[in-house]
């Protein structure tokens, strides 16, 4: 019982513990992000193209069929009260505030949040870190900052790209393959999404490219340097991930309200 | 060298696509009834009941978007609603016995200002006051008087 009661705690404060080591390695990669965007724009760029030019396939394939499929179902459940014209509508709601920053940050998380991690914790079980601070460079702002703002810097402009290709997808699901007229599709959509909805969409686009970066670069950079620890913190990226993101948004769209 | 350059341009493509995308998400799917203007005059009209009459409804005038709405209080004076309105001042030819109502864009739609220009020789201009004013219909209010009417209608 005595027994039980001291791993209950142990593991309580080892979790406060983890968190607030978290939240300093946050600080940490903030207060070295202006110098390295000044100073070496290079590596920031390199690693926007790594972690944003190359998701954009998996990206735009996504928004397509999501979109789509959000036609698709919008147009037989509105159909069911002759409100086919108001898919436009669904769709644009949809994707603006909900499905495009959640999806994108999942795919984002699968697509360039493993391959942070598992490159960062890598580097790590190869010593290519410690030869770094042997040689008098600091790791975290050489490797981890331009990682996490390639991340963060990616992420809004993925969300806009999903969510257009989305639109697109419904287009041609709705406009192309159900007839729905074209101008009645985005006529109803003007005339309901709000400049509002839009801002929602893009704050939350900007905090989950935070979080999931942030996420990313801390599990690769806090792996256990094994082959086996490498692949712990690849998973562990796409769980936590997943799970802050959906947390998170339910608070925003609450504060947002 | 090579490998920098196609790093670039591939950077350079991907930014440009997310801004075009954040503009045309920005100028293509919202909009619709925006109304937007340099120079404008406020007036003020009161309304019995303005319904579900929000900031930002549009003002129209044969069928034409000239204005907003900026802002719906309560009078306590008069126990009336007073709603505050902008016109773009390009339409200073409005004449100010001018008629206000409140109306519904289509069976569910937001609720809207239209105006029906009156007779007068006077124009309306900064600060002036539309006297002629319509109240929005309230459904409830409607069910209620077909009932009462209904009623009795089937005593006689």
């Amino acid at each position: 019982m005595r027994g039980l009661f001291r791993d209950i705690y142990n593991n309580a404060f080892e979790f406060v513990r983890t968190f607030g080591s978290f939240q300093l390695f946050f600080l940490r990669l903030i207060r070295h992000s202006p110098r390295m965007v000044l100073r070496r724009p290079g590596l920031v760029i390199k690693q926007v193209y790594n972690t944003g030019a190359l998701s954009l396939v998996i990206i735009m394939v996504c928004g397509f069929f999501v979109g789509g499929v959000l036609g698709l179902q919008g147009y037989a459940n509105l159909a069911r009260f002759n409100a086919e014209d108001s898919v436009g509508t669904v769709v644009a709601l949809a994707l603006i505030k909900e499905l495009g920053p959640v999806i994108t940050a999942l795919l984002f998380a699968g697509r360039a949040g493993t391959a942070l991690s598992s490159e960062i914790g890598l580097m790590k079980a190869t010593d290519q870190l410690s030869a770094m601070e042997m040689m008098a460079v600091n790791p975290v702002r050489r490797v981890l900052v331009p990682r996490f703002l390639g991340g963060v810097i990616s992420m809004p402009f993925l969300v806009a790209i999903f969510t257009c290709t989305g639109l697109f997808g419904a287009h041609v699901v709705s406009v192309d393959l159900l007839s729905v007229d074209v101008g009645a599709f985005w006529q109803q959509m003007q005339l309901s999404v709000d400049i509002d909805d839009i801002r929602e969409g893009v704050i939350k686009s900007i905090v989950f490219g935070i979080v999931a970066s942030l996420l990313a670069v801390w599990e690769g950079y806090n792996a256990v340097p094994t082959a086996e620890g490498v692949g712990r913190a690849t998973t562990r990226t796409v769980v936590i991930t997943a799970i802050s993101v959906l947390i998170l948004d339910f608070m925003i769209t609450a504060v947002m309200l | 060298m090579q490998q920098t350059r196609s790093v670039e341009i591939g950077t350079g493509l991907f930014v440009l696509l997310g801004m075009s995308a954040l503009f045309f998400m920005t100028t293509q799917t919202t909009g619709g009834e925006k109304f937007s203007a340099s120079e404008t005059f406020e007036v003020e009209a009161s309304f019995e009941n303005v319904g579900s009459l929000k900031p930002r409804a549009p003002v129209s005038m044969s069928g034409v978007t000239i204005g907003r709405v900026t802002g719906v209080s309560f009078d306590p004076v008069t126990l009336e609603a007073k709603v505050r309105l902008i016109i773009d001042s390009q339409y200073d030819q409005i004449p100010d016995d001018s008629d206000a109502s409140i109306l519904t864009a289509g069976l569910l739609g937001s609720q809207y200002i239209g105006l029906q220009a009156g007779g007068s020789e006077t124009y309306l201009e900064q600060g002036s006051e539309i006297y002629f004013t319509q109240s929005a219909i309230v459904l409830e209010n409607l069910i209620g008087k077909f009932l009462v009417n209904s009623g009795s209608g089937g005593d006689e």
